[in-house]
């Protein structure tokens, strides 16, 4: 499991590698004084990715809502460990439950130290997608007994009473903050995807 | 039959590496071997310049990046671009509005970057209408067309726009003489020499880029093609090209190239500004449309104006000299330091430049061979700096680099051809692919041209691009000029057809580059700021649906209560807040076309519906990754039918209040 990332990564520099000496070959049959373009220049700059775009005049997209508040902070680092900031600043839209600092701190002791090893990162990136859902819903949107279908391909259920909102009975929605592409709604727990059968 | 298919393939393969290895100088050997390398944009970057383009027949401006090349945008300006609900939607009908009514359609041929104190500011780009005389400004925030002035007294905006170095004035000289709007038009057309007269045009510009005519110039019944204004040593004058001193009305290929020599007009317009402000000008009843968008409520306003002031330079002396030059000039520039006038003969073998400094002194020793229906010709030795000899064939446009050198497209030979003002001598030449018509050097038209680059603009693709039935592609090619030799880079199709272009370095746009229009700030009077204003009111036989959208559904979708014989405005808000969200609006059977309304604006779609139905509505633009969800029904029953008028999102389920009234 713990290879699963780095080999495609291999795969990847042979390719370029053998592209590389393919059009050297190519060229040089060419006859002429033509050199080989740098293969660095086809890759990406590093500045590249929707967050990183320098945009003050919009309203703040999910990403710049959860790094903008201080109690989500551990949050913030799950999604770049998880490589899921770039997706939470896609025009979406979404509705994300955005856990707490404390909400992270009431899991089991050393869990969530254990999801941020890079071995662990497919196991983060479940839970967070769980997190997520492919639609933007205000907080009025929520029926009781409503389910709704995460990201990460599970469920969750609603259940809406004394105006309160609560997922899958453990995590109750405390806010919520309209940013430019979804709902960010606050919530007071980590919610679980089932285990896999 | 085998046997005989593989050797005939074998033989093929054959002859064409023989032939490919005897070609001896392609476009290939013509490309170095880093101009791939030297034109890449990586992701995360930007490229270095915009390049404005003329869209030629297309009536639009399109935007390229250099050194990358690749198309950016189309700017819909003369014509109606139903992609945009641009000349469609009734927020911008108001801007094809002419004195003919609505016109759909132009000839845009010329670019003109705003400048101050001779440098490209970033702020503006004008251009012409060729063929109904217009002049646009698009603002450099939005990348929209901001204003549309008619030009009167014009028979074919050709000679324009271009602009003095603090952006006072945008000039317009018109190609066609004709009998001026105020004089009587109904003549034979062989009374040209008696009856058919010229006029070029001075726009001003203010601070607020707002256009109006301050005066115009009557002249002689020739063809204006194109000019240049005076700049540094020589601001206040304009230079502008002529051709047909013969006054020919017919056949003009044969009976408009007698003369050896036609004219370069030369217009000191601080002079006329006197003239102006002393009351010689004629004030003369005229119509023309000036059309102005408002960023504020999203939507265009078209006046009639109704005068103009003419000034005669019968009765102006010292305003207007004409100056020989050979062979039906086409180009007109002037050279960063303002001393040098380039004409270009599109029939001449040798490529005049002339000296603001002896145009003075000629004008000041009254060195004159003659005059042109009463105006004063200047002796073509006195003020000529000296000529290209044999520089190439058919030489039409001139652009320069800060290092003294100058650039000119050669058409029939297909050639950029860079030669020294200095000395006049040719440095080098470079084919383009093929019958180069405008080139230009980013900053080449100004006292400060940014250099690194020359682009050729050309007509002909034969073998360069695929074939693609009777009329190919057009194309723009990029050379490298920072060093002794130019060197082709690039080359990529444009639209319509590429006339004249002007590039300018990104910074200067890129700063100032609008992302949203706050949704505060939107005045349009049929906004719904917000889904608690979404709504529908019927006004007789008007329905107006007020409504909103925001990714991924619109306020309301389920709209029932229209009656054949209405008339729906769809007024549609976008509410995002989002840089490059958006939203697009279409109704089935449209006779007009979709709305593509940006974030925190305001449009407004008229429809008709022409039957009974349940119409669908949708989201034209790929929003969100629920975008195929944006979507609604408007019910339309027949006359007389009493539908109420009602409205919903995500509240007219099968079992609600809402059922079938019949």
């Amino acid at each position: 499991m713990g290879n699963e990332d780095t080999t495609p990564q291999h795969m990847k520099k042979t390719f370029q590698i053998l592209v590389a000496l393919a059009m050297i070959f190519l060229i040089s049959c060419n006859n002429s004084t033509q050199t080989p373009a740098n293969p660095s220049a086809t890759e990406a700059s590093s500045d590249a990715g929707q967050a990183n775009v320098k945009d003050d005049a919009s309203m703040k997209d999910i990403v710049k809502v959860a790094v903008g508040s201080p109690d989500h902070t551990t949050l913030v680092s799950a999604l770049k460990q998880a490589d899921l900031v770039d997706v939470l600043a896609n025009p979406g839209p979404f509705t994300v439950f955005a856990p707490t600092n404390e909400a992270f701190n009431k899991l089991p002791k050393g869990t969530l130290d254990d999801l941020m090893k890079p071995e662990r990162k497919t196991d983060l990136q479940n839970i967070l997608q769980y997190h997520v859902t492919t639609s933007a819903l205000k907080a009025d949107y929520f029926k009781d007994g409503q389910t709704l279908g995460m990201v990460n391909g599970d469920n969750i259920t609603v259940s809406v009473k004394d105006g309160k909102i609560v997922l899958n009975n453990s995590a109750t929605i405390v806010a919520s903050v309209q940013a430019s592409n979804g709902m960010v709604h606050i919530v007071d727990a980590v919610l679980l995807p089932p285990a896999k059968k | 039959m085998n046997t005989l298919s593989k050797l005939t393939a074998i033989a093929t393969v054959a002859l064409v590496t023989f032939m490919v290895g005897c070609k001896p100088r392609g476009a290939q050997s013509a490309v170095g071997g880093d101009a791939a390398q030297k034109t890449y944009v990586a992701p995360g970057k930007y490229d270095e310049f915009y390049d404005f383009v003329s869209g030629g027949f297309s009536g639009q401006m399109s935007v390229y990046g250099l050194p990358s090349g690749r198309l950016f945008r189309v700017i819909p300006v003369f014509s109606v671009d139903p992609e945009k609900g641009y000349g469609y939607s009734e927020e911008t009908k108001a801007m094809l509005n002419t004195s003919h009514g609505y016109v759909p359609w132009d000839d845009l041929h010329h670019i003109a970057l705003s400048e101050t104190n001779g440098i490209q500011d970033g702020r503006w780009v004008f251009a012409n209408g060729n063929n109904t005389p217009r002049i646009a400004r698009v603002d450099l925030k939005t990348f929209r067309t901001a204003e549309i002035l008619e030009i009167p007294n014009s028979a074919g905006n050709h000679s324009s726009p271009f602009i003095t170095e603090n952006s006072e004035y945008v000039v317009a000289g018109t190609r066609f003489s004709v009998p001026l709007d105020n004089a009587n038009g109904d003549v034979p057309i062989n009374t040209y020499k008696q009856n058919f007269k010229g006029t070029v045009s001075f726009v001003k510009v203010d601070t607020s880029g707002r256009m109006s005519i301050a005066f115009q110039i009557q002249t002689p019944g020739v063809n204006f093609d194109l000019a240049r204004a005076g700049k540094g040593k020589s601001h206040g004058w304009v230079f502008f090209s002529c051709y047909n001193s013969e006054k020919a009305n017919t056949l003009l290929e044969v009976n408009a190239s007698q003369r050896d020599k036609d004219f370069i007009m030369c217009v000191n317009w601080k002079k006329a500004e006197e003239y102006v402000k002393a009351g010689k000008a004629e004030k003369r009843t005229v119509a023309y449309a000036h059309n102005v968008y408002n960023e504020n409520r999203h939507s265009a306003t078209s006046e009639i104006e109704k005068e103009v002031l003419v000034l005669d330079p019968k009765n102006c002396p010292d305003m207007v000299y004409f100056m020989p030059c050979p062979k039906s000039p086409h180009g007109c520039d002037t050279d960063p330091s303002g001393e040098y006038i380039v004409g270009s003969g599109k029939l001449a073998a040798v490529i005049p430049v002339f000296s603001f400094t002896k145009i003075q002194k000629a004008i000041a020793d009254k060195n004159y061979d003659g005059d042109y229906d009463g105006i004063p010709v200047l002796k073509y030795e006195s003020v000529l700096h000296g000529e290209v000899q044999k520089p190439g064939l058919g030489p039409l446009h001139t652009e320069f680099d800060a290092d003294g050198n100058a650039y000119t497209s050669f058409f029939v030979s297909s050639e950029i051809v860079k030669w020294r003002l200095s000395d006049l001598k040719v440095l080098d030449r470079v084919p383009t692919y093929y019958s180069v018509g405008h080139l230009s050097v980013p900053g080449g038209p100004t006292r400060k041209p940014w250099g690194k680059y020359v682009i050729a603009y050309n007509k002909i693709t034969k073998d360069r691009y695929l074939p693609t039935g009777p009329e190919l592609a057009q194309s723009a090619q990029l050379y490298d000029i920072s060093g002794e030799k130019m060197k082709l880079l690039l080359d990529f199709p444009t639209i319509g057809e590429p006339h004249y272009a002007e590039a300018i370095p990104a910074d200067l746009i890129v700063k100032n580059s609008q992302k949203i229009y706050r949704i505060e700030d939107n005045q349009n009077p049929f906004a719904a700021k917000g889904d608690a204003n979404a709504r529908v009111e019927r006004k007789g036989n008007e329905v107006h649906a007020y409504i909103t959208a925001i990714r991924s559904h619109f306020t309301p979708d389920n709209i029932e209560g229209v009656k054949l014989g209405d008339v729906v405005y769809f007024h549609v808000t976008n509410l995002e807040q989002d840089w490059d969200i958006p939203h697009g609006f279409a109704v089935k059977g449209a006779n007009n076309a979709e709305l593509l309304i940006m974030p925190g604006e305001t449009q407004t779609l008229a429809w008709k519906p022409d039957r009974v139905g349940v119409f669908p509505i949708y989201c034209t633009d790929f929003c969100s990754a629920l975008h195929q969800e944006m979507q609604g029904y408007v019910r339309v029953s027949v006359p007389g039918s009493n539908v109420p008028i009602t409205f919903s999102t995500g509240k007219n389920e099968p079992t609600g209040p809402i059922a079938q009234n019949k």
